[in-house]
């Protein structure tokens, strides 16, 4: 992934200045762990749950500028979710998300500058300005896309899984999509179908309580979602989704109970989003106590406090850090506004991938 | 040389022959292994290649199509079997959402090499079991949609459709399954998609037709030759992308036109190909594009109901004789 290319400087940096001897707190921290997961990973999830934010709120104000049209789904306060699931899975296994999808992308490792010119809708863009916020995709990072038919993807999830399974490539495949999606048919078809056929593909609900405006309650008479998956025989467990390291710890044994041949796997995540459904929601259907309950439980400052207190990072480190991405997320909009709209030439192009033009 | 096989032994060949040639190709529907298909086209297939290949499927097919999406882009050429077009309609977010739309809308990054096989037609079913869609999804860009009427044409166009990387819908009827007729020999036979066929020439009327409605316009068109009146006969095979080029030739020669379908009145793929025709054949039309469609009701039950119903030879008889009758060319 390429984030994991950008860390390596700051590890540089700190060997470096291990080697002049002058900073035995750096050799400390070199030993400090979370989990059993060493400091770079530690360092490596916190800097993209902070890109996901920084990228989320240059986002937001690019909206308000009208420099992205359509919707814009904010993954702020759920950024824990996309990081710990990630890193608890393969980068190569497969993953299909619903249109909620910038922190998917980002932590799978699209350049910040190609999703926001995405957003912008320019030729640079991921897919060069067709698919908008909601249809990201990378398939060379084996990320596809990206849907915004809500459950419409879940199935198509379990049909790659099977193709990993016929081709025995020891990949499994993370299916995401929210609470709200747990009601449609489709999730149904495809909880069945997996657990028939023992397709290799974790099945990841982000439970951030409301389907757009209408809350669990009101769509669903589990409140525990996890429960869903009893009616199909299939092993769950609910994780933190406000904590990195435990998504990453229950995404991990749940990609290996698939990647064993065992079958599906049902992943129940609790999270929050801080910001309405859409940008066009004024989130009339909550409270804002409720809301600042949940802000309090912030998993961006909860896991620096965490990562200072095991002595991975220091607080000047983490701040150097969050200037960085704040340096990087700006060259992205700087990147999406000066990149050309799609040449209009091209807008018939790729309907077919054989386009059977009559012959003469 | 050329031997003589019904529709569905054509199909059945052309599936067979195309597991044999790429082991990628696979199968998945409901009832297609121990039952054989509820039109028995894959009966015996699982035998020869295994329930990896030949997938039982639960009643899903929304769940079907999304399986077999799936599939493709982990680099498999799954077929799937829809029972009837009129389930399909339980599938059409993923045709029309998914299959159609993941080759342009993620910039050409992947195809969806998947063949949807479906079958439409009657027989007293009634009014959900009765219908025909092929309107629907020839309006969809990114999708393929073919509809033979021959063995030839079955057996050539599917596997065609299997080696095809973009999404076919394949729909069958229901009427032709045990018509036989000349398929040449061998497993190389293949038959192009987008590319309309004469199937008989005349130089009064042309009569564009696809799927069972190329068979009866072909024996319309021989009861019409006993009263002088020669029909030129225009099979579509593939309804998108649509072979304009063949049917206006022929209009030009003809001067007069006959869509022929299956499918409602209103909307239906009658409409949009009469439209097309009029468009741009309107200066060498000596009449009106006439249609044969069904009538927009819901098919009833009761025999004699659904036989006045049912677009027949007949109706494109009747409708042939309207063009003579409003004024003809001398």
């Amino acid at each position: 992934m390429a984030k994991a290319t950008s860390r390596p400087s700051t590890t540089r940096r700190r060997s470096g200045r291990t080697e002049d001897g002058a900073s035995a707190p750096s050799r400390r921290r070199h030993h400090a762990t979370i989990a059993g997961l060493d400091a770079g990973t530690l360092l490596t999830m916190y800097r993209q749950m902070l890109l996901i934010r920084r990228f989320e709120e240059h986002a937001a104000e690019a909206y308000s500028q009208a420099k992205i049209g359509g919707f814009l789904h904010l993954y702020i306060g759920e950024e824990a979710v996309a990081v710990g699931a990630l890193h608890g899975a393969r980068p190569d296994d497969h993953l299909i998300t619903h249109y909620r999808d910038h922190g998917y992308a980002l932590v799978r490792g699209c350049e910040p500058g190609a999703v926001m010119a995405e957003l912008f809708g320019r030729a640079t863009g991921v897919v060069g300005g067709r698919g908008g916020s909601m249809h990201l995709a990378d398939a060379s990072k084996h990320f596809w896309g990206g849907h915004a038919i809500v459950g419409g993807h879940i199935p198509v999830a379990v049909g790659l899984a099977l193709a990993q399974q016929k081709k025995q490539t020891g990949l499994v495949v993370v299916d995401v999509f929210g609470d709200g999606a747990t009601a449609i048919g489709m999730f149904h078809e495809a909880m069945n179908m997996a657990m028939i056929w023992r397709a290799p593909v974790v099945f990841l609900c982000e439970n951030n309580l409301y389907g757009m405006g209408a809350t669990l309650v009101e769509q669903s008479p589990v409140a525990r979602l996890v429960e869903r998956a009893r009616g199909y025989n299939m092993p769950a467990a609910q994780a933190d989704g406000m904590d990195p390291v435990d998504m990453r710890r229950v995404m991990h044994e749940a990609t290996e109970h698939a990647r064993r041949g065992e079958g599906p796997f049902f992943v129940e995540a609790l999270t929050y989003r801080f910001r309405g459904h859409s940008m066009a929601d004024p989130e009339m259907y909550r409270t804002r106590e409720e809301v600042r309950e949940w802000r309090a439980k912030d998993p961006i400052p909860a896991f620096a406090k965490r990562l200072v207190d095991a002595g991975v990072a220091g607080e000047e480190e983490l701040q150097r850090l969050d200037a960085e991405v704040e340096e990087q997320v700006l060259a992205a909009v700087r990147f999406a506004d000066e990149s050309p709209p799609p040449d209009p030439a091209t807008v018939f192009d790729k309907i077919y991938a054989a386009p059977l033009e009559k012959r003469p | 040389m050329t031997v003589e096989i019904s529709y569905r032994e054509a199909l059945h060949q052309a599936l067979a022959e195309e597991m044999r040639r790429d082991g990628d190709v696979l199968l998945l529907g409901e009832d297609i292994t121990g039952y054989g298909g509820s039109y028995a086209v894959t009966k015996g297939l699982y035998e020869e290649f295994g329930l990896d290949r030949v997938m039982e499927t639960p009643i899903a097919e929304a769940g079907i199509v999304a399986t077999a999406i799936g599939l493709s882009m982990g680099g498999l050429r799954p077929v799937a079997e829809l029972m009837t077009v009129n389930f399909a309609l339980l599938a059409l977010d993923q045709i029309v959402n998914n299959a159609a739309k993941f080759h342009y809308m993620f910039n050409g990054q992947w195809s969806v090499p998947i063949v949807v096989r479906t079958v439409s037609g009657f027989g007293q079913l009634a009014a959900t079991h009765s219908q025909t869609f092929e309107g629907w999804f020839a309006s969809v860009p990114g999708l393929k949609v073919v509809m033979p009427a021959t063995p030839a044409d079955a057996k050539g166009m599917l596997k065609t459709a299997i080696r095809d990387p973009d999404p076919v819908i394949f729909i069958e009827h229901s009427l032709l399954y045990s018509r036989r007729g000349p398929v040449p020999e061998g497993d190389d036979h293949t038959v192009p998609i987008g590319e309309a066929a004469v199937v008989r020439e005349g130089s009064d009327v042309t009569l564009v037709a696809y799927s069972r409605m190329a068979v009866e316009a072909l024996a319309a068109a021989e009861e019409l030759s006993h009263d002088g009146i020669e029909c030129e006969v225009v099979d579509l095979r593939t309804l998108r992308p649509l072979d304009l080029d063949t049917v206006a030739a022929s209009v030009a020669r003809t001067h007069r036109a006959v869509a022929c379908g299956e499918d409602w009145r209103t909307g239906g793929f009658g409409a949009s190909l009469a439209a097309e025709i009029q468009e741009r054949c309107f200066d060498v039309l000596d009449a009106p594009v006439a249609r044969v469609a069904m009538a927009d009701v819901p098919l009833p039950y009761a025999r004699n109901l659904e036989r006045m119903l049912i677009p027949s030879a007949h109706s494109v008889t009747q409708a042939v004789r309207s063009l003579f009758d409003t004024g003809g060319r001398s």
